[in-house]
This record gives C-alpha cells, sequence and structure tokens, in this order.
C-alpha cells in the first residue's frame, strides 16, 4: 500500500510540474490514478453488482471518475492519493490501538509446568491441567492457573489483574489468582480450579466480549451512517442537477452545468462517514481497555455509557465500605485494668473460631498460656464459662450474664458487645465492630465531588451500628435492618423515586447478585478470586478498593465526553464543509483534506480514551 | 447457541454492514460484529447447522468487503 501511494505521488507531482497538452495529459494522468484506485473502483463496481452501492468505495469512485470526466485530473488524481493516505493512517491507527489493548489485557498464560509423581517436569497447556494436579511456578513467570501454594514464598504482581501495583507476599497455604506474575522466589502450587472456571479465564471471556454490548451511541452512528450516505449521494445528484435546470429553465442564464457537477462532485467527496464510524467504537474499545488496566473490567460499551450518567449510589455495608473482618474497637473496664479483662476474655475464647473468639485473639496479641486454662465450656448463642487461674470467668451476651444472675449497666453503641464477668462480678464489656475500609471516607467525599446526588447505604446490620458507619462516611441516607431480600425491595423503591437520576448498587458480590443485577447498573468490588461477583455485576473492581467507583466514574466519563466530542466535531467539520461545497467556497483539495483530516483528528482523540494513568492518580 | 467467531475486517463502516447482512442469513438468530476487537458472535437459531449456516454468512460478508475473514 505505502509503495502504491509513493509512486503514484511521485507520479502526479511529475506531471504536474510537466506542461502538457491534452489529451496525452489526461491519458497520462490515469496512470497513478489506476495505481491508486484500482481497488477503490473495483470495489465500487462490486458494490453495485451486490446491490450494496452506497460506500465509500462507491463515493470515491464517482468522485474522482467525474473530476477526470470534468477535465480535473490533478484533483482526481490527488483525492484518490489522499483517501488512501486516510485509510492507510487508519488502518495503522486502529491495528495500534487493538494491539496496545489487546496488551494490557494479555494476562492469558501460555503455558504451566506440571510435575509429575515422579517429580519431572513438562510444559504443557494450561487447559491440560486438572484440579489437584502440581504445577511449578518459575520466578518471572505467569501464574496459569489458580491454586494454593505447597512450597515456597514470593512477592507476587497482580497488576495486570488489580492495577494495584504493590507486589503481594505470599507463603504457603496461600490462595494464589492465575493471571498474576511470579517476582521473587519458584512456587510449588497444587491447583483447585480447571482453567476454565478460573478467575483469569473468566476475565479473558468477559474483556473479549466487551464490545458486543455495544453501547446506545455506536448503534446511533451505525444506524447513522447507513441513511447518511444515501441521503447525500442524493443531494448531490440534486446538486448537480437542479441549479442547471432552474438556470435554463426558468432563468434563461448560462446553465453552468461544469459548475455544479464539480461542486456535487466536491459534495461526495466530504461525504464519507469513516470518520464517525471509526471513531466511536475506537473510543469505547480504547475506554474499555484504559479501565481495564486500572484494575476496573467494563462488561460493555452500554454500561460504561450508563456508568457515566450515574447520578445515585447505594452501598452494601459489610465487605464494601468496610472491610468485613471483625475488630476489638472498644474496651470498657470496671474497676479493674482494661489489659486484665482483654486477657481474661482472650483466654476464655482460645478455642473458638468464630470471628468474634478471633478479634479477642488478636488483639490480646500475645500468645495464650494454656496452663492458665480449665474447664471450658461453650454455651451456645451466649458464650464461654472457664476457669481461668482459679477463678470463673464468663464472657458472652447479655444473656449470659443474665443467666448468672448480674444485672448490666445499660450500655449504648454499637457492634457486638461481649460482657466478662469474674466469680459472679462484672468487670466490664468489650466492643468489637466490623472496621470501616480506610479508603472508605476519601472514596465517598471524591464520588460527592463528581456530582453523585445522593448516597445511600444499605444494611441488614442494626441501625445504632449502622447509623455511625454512615455519619463516619459522610453517607446522606441509611436502610438498616434488612432482610436478605430487602436490600431488592430497597433498590426497587430507590429506582421508582422520582426524579432519582441513574444508580448504582456497590457490593461485594457475595450473597448481593440478585441487587446488583436489579439496579441501573450493579459493580462488584474485591472481584479477585470470586466468581460469582464477576458474573453478577456489570462492572467489577478486581480488588476491594472503593476508591476505585470514582475511578470508574471518571474513565466513563472520560470516555463518554470524548465520544460526544467525535460526534460533534466530525459532523460539525462535515456540514460546514457541505454547506461550503453547495456554495461553491471550496474545491476538491480542501474536500479532500477535511475528510482525512476530521477522521485522522477522530483517531486520535479516541484513542486518547486509553490514558487513564493520570486520571486515577489525581483520585 | 452462541459462538464467537475471529473475523478479519477492515473497514468500521464494512463491519456494521456484515453484521446487516449476516443477521439476514437463515439461521442466524443474532449476531454482533465488533470491529475494534475482530470477533462475530452469532447465537444460532434452533436445529440450524452450525457450518452451514457460518459459509452461507461468509459468503454473505465476501460480497461487503471480498477478502474479509472468518475463522469457522
Amino acid at each position: 500500500m505505502l509503495t502504491r501511494i509513493l509512486i503514484a505521488s511521485g507520479f502526479t507531482a511529475l506531471l504536474f510540474l510537466l506542461p502538457l497538452r491534452e489529451p496525452f495529459k489526461g491519458l497520462l494522468f490515469l496512470i497513478p490514478y489506476a495505481v491508486i484506485g484500482y481497488d477503490i473502483l473495483r470495489n465500487a463496481v462490486r458494490g453495485v453488482i451486490n446491490r450494496q452501492p452506497f460506500d465509500e468505495n462507491f463515493l470515491m469512485a464517482v468522485a474522482t471518475v467525474g473530476a477526470f470526466a470534468l477535465g480535473e485530473y490533478a484533483e482526481g488524481t490527488a483525492v484518490m492519493l489522499f483517501y488512501q493516505i486516510g485509510e492507510l493512517f487508519q488502518s495503522c491507527a486502529v491495528g495500534k490501538s487493538r494491539r496496545s489493548i489487546a496488551a494490557l489485557m494479555d494476562i492469558r498464560p501460555d503455558f504451566a509446568v506440571l510435575e509429575s509423581d515422579g517429580g519431572s517436569l513438562m510444559q504443557v497447556d494450561p487447559e491440560q491441567v486438572a484440579v489437584g494436579q502440581i504445577i511449578v511456578v518459575k520466578p518471572g513467570e505467569r501464574i496459569p492457573l489458580d491454586g494454593v501454594i505447597l512450597e515456597g514464598r514470593s512477592a507476587i504482581d497482580t497488576s495486570s489483574l488489580t492495577g494495584e501495583s504493590l507486589p503481594r507476599t505470599v507463603g504457603v497455604g496461600d490462595e494464589v489468582i492465575g493471571g498474576c506474575i511470579n517476582q521473587s522466589g519458584p512456587l510449588r502450587i497444587r491447583t483447585t480450579k480447571p482453567f476454565g472456571e478460573s478467575t483469569v479465564a473468566k476475565i479473558l471471556d468477559l474483556v473479549e466480549n466487551a464490545s458486543a454490548r455495544k453501547a446506545v451511541s455506536e448503534r446511533f452512528i451505525s444506524k447513522f451512517a447507513r441513511y447518511y450516505t444515501p441521503a447525500v449521494c442524493l443531494s448531490a445528484l440534486l446538486l448537480a442537477l437542479l441549479p442547471p435546470l432552474v438556470n435554463t429553465l426558468l432563468l434563461s442564464t448560462d446553465a453552468g452545468w461544469s459548475v455544479w457537477i464539480y461542486r456535487a462532485l466536491t459534495f461526495l467527496v466530504i461525504s464519507c462517514p469513516c470518520a464517525l464510524v471509526i471513531s466511536i467504537p475506537l473510543t469505547f474499545f480504547a475506554g474499555i481497555g484504559g479501565a481495564g488496566r486500572a484494575g476496573i473490567l467494563v462488561k460493555g460499551s452500554c454500561y460504561l455509557e450508563t456508568l457515566a450518567k450515574v447520578r445515585r449510589i447505594a452501598f452494601d455495608k459489610t465487605g464494601t465500605v468496610t472491610e468485613g473482618v471483625f475488630e476489638v474497637t472498644d474496651i470498657v473496664p470496671v474497676g479493674v485494668e482494661s489489659e486484665t479483662l482483654l486477657t481474661y476474655a482472650a483466654l476464655a475464647e482460645s478455642d473458638s473460631n468464630h470471628p468474634i473468639s478471633k478479634s479477642l485473639r488478636s488483639a490480646y496479641g500475645k500468645p495464650i498460656d494454656r496452663e492458665r486454662i480449665k474447664q471450658v465450656r461453650e454455651i451456645g448463642g451466649q458464650g464461654v464459662c472457664a476457669l481461668i487461674d482459679g477463678k470463673s470467668i464468663a464472657v458472652g451476651n447479655a444473656r449470659l450474664m443474665e443467666s448468672i444472675g448480674l444485672s448490666l449497666p445499660p450500655c449504648e453503641g454499637i457492634g457486638t458487645v461481649v460482657h466478662v464477668s469474674v466469680d459472679g462480678a462484672y468487670l466490664g464489656h468489650i466492643r468489637i465492630d466490623d472496621r470501616i475500609k480506610p479508603q472508605a471516607a476519601t472514596a465517598i467525599a471524591s464520588l460527592k465531588k463528581l456530582g453523585i446526588r445522593q448516597t445511600v447505604m444499605l444494611t441488614g446490620d442494626r441501625r445504632q451500628a449502622a447509623e455511625e458507619v454512615a455519619q463516619a462516611l459522610g453517607i446522606d441516607r441509611l436502610q438498616a435492618d434488612l432482610l436478605p431480600d430487602g436490600k431488592v425491595e430497597a433498590v426497587e423503591s430507590l429506582l421508582k423515586e422520582e426524579n432519582g437520576g441513574t444508580l448504582a448498587f456497590v457490593g461485594d458480590g457475595i450473597n448481593d447478585a440478585p441487587v446488583l443485577a436489579r439496579a441501573d447498573i450493579g459493580i462488584a468490588m474485591g472481584a479477585l478470586g470470586s466468581d460469582a461477583a464477576i458474573e453478577a455485576a456489570d462492572v467489577v473492581l478486581m480488588d476491594d478498593d472503593p476508591g476505585k467507583i470514582a475511578d470508574a466514574i471518571r474513565i466513563s466519563r472520560k470516555c463518554l465526553a470524548i465520544v460526544y466530542e467525535n460526534i460533534v466535531f466530525s459532523l460539525g467539520i462535515k456540514l460546514l464543509f457541505l454547506a461550503m461545497s453547495a456554495f461553491g467556497i471550496t474545491d476538491m483539495w480542501l474536500a479532500i483534506f477535511a475528510d482525512v483530516g476530521v477522521m485522522v483528528l477522530a483517531v486520535l482523540n479516541a484513542v486518547r480514551a486509553l490514558s487513564v494513568k493520570n486520571e486515577t492518580q489525581k483520585g | 447457541m452462541t459462538k464467537t467467531y475471529k473475523i478479519e475486517v477492515d473497514c468500521a463502516n464494512c463491519a456494521n454492514k456484515m453484521e446487516q447482512a449476516a443477521s439476514r442469513i437463515e439461521g442466524v438468530a443474532e449476531v454482533n460484529v465488533a470491529f475494534m476487537a475482530q470477533k462475530m458472535t452469532v447465537r444460532f437459531a434452533e436445529n440450524s447447522d452450525e457450518k452451514t449456516v457460518m459459509k452461507a454468512v461468509l459468503a454473505a460478508c465476501r460480497k461487503i468487503e471480498p477478502d474479509c475473514e472468518i475463522v469457522f
């Protein structure tokens, strides 16, 4: 293609300089014209034969053949030449951005090293590895499948999945996700899922099919292109015929056929819809690719469009704005040191695996001296009684305290309260609560800065507990004490509110799949390793940082802004030049520059959607 | 049954036209051509033979862009 362009442009320049006379000039110009445009002409003829006449090949063929017929050889050849240069640029730009996006999303592992029973290693396709087999991953290699580490310690780079640049340290017993890169040490991994069900396969599938879900503006453009080209052809025909006929028949002046035909041909040159048709899907594709790089998976262009329009956001509480991990937040002793209170509680609960017991032990922070504990007795739904240092200790809820005949001082506040008594005397209580994520407050603040009108928290927790979280985060509305299906109803009633605006629901994908599906757009977070979340949501945040919600909205808005810029810009320039050519202000040279130029600018603008790095860092 | 095929198409407008043309082929319930991903996703109608349908789809696409390729 490049050679054809070079030969044809060299030849055209030569002919331009030589003082040639008709009809040789015309015949000689046919040579570069044929070199550069033979395929366009061929496709145009084929289009007519196949009854698909109105495409850009046809437009270009008619315009340039017409120019030759009018004796404008140089222009006819140049138009074809520039058109081809534009096409070449377009295919380069599109190919390049496609490759760079593909490279971004290149998380597909090429191979797995399988360890056989005898200990020998064999390189196989990841799809051939069965669950429970042992694979070996050297430093620098991509972990091919989800699994559990049997041997080795390493730092793994999860950035291609999460956008998180800090490597994660893993050791024996930790779960690892396929698609991450093993950085520092060799790992032996027992696989837990076949490739087809692994997280990486699910993500790849999702990304590859993302462009199949087209956005409204994408559909609009393809529909528009369907009518635009025939409409322009018809107007060109009218432009060529009507004014001369009016001139001769009604005004009895000179018809000026050649002037009007020339204008009509210029009209055709500008009419090519390629700038629009290429730049809109390219923008969405780049936007989805850019979001993917930031650890935000958008399942389709249409969701990018909805995301940009979000005005209200409903959050799930546990696991979304809070860690979903319990922690001691307050120790209120009565007449003793808080250290003593905590020690008794931790020792008494030392055998239990309940999250509350774990949080007590981790707050205690010291190794448990089992010699001190005797006669541990668990009382279901109430707590634990034990003999510690020869004293009878009771650790549990209010019911347990009542059962041993203690009346409790009133205690207000949030979270779960654990009471402690020693030999029938009240010692105080320990408050345990789910910790708010450190980034949550900034995340909500930056959402507000983005013009989110309302934030709502939906939770099954007690109102008191939830209210404090909502206040700490600056969440506007709260619906607490919701039963599991109550969240769906809550979202439905939010959707019904008038002038509410587009509603997003953010959850962790566990238990809230129906809610994710019901909202205008469902955002699942902390999805790494949770397939349910990946399937249920429209937008998937790979890690559990709520700050990514604002990033996702920012990326989608930027992408949509570019889409509208491109629509307005390309259509505006086209219409302007159509008008100008109808009045004869422009000639064919300018027309082809406008056409190719608009396309180049629109494509460059579209590629801008790919760069999201700066935006995410600002947030 | 829904299947995704790799497709080689050079211009975005042609991809749109191919989508239209393929949707008119008998045995195709729904079709989507993603130009950027160079992917054609076809949902086949019940009791249709994939090979026959895809051959017809390819022929229809070739009418729009003679050098287009669909891998099936």
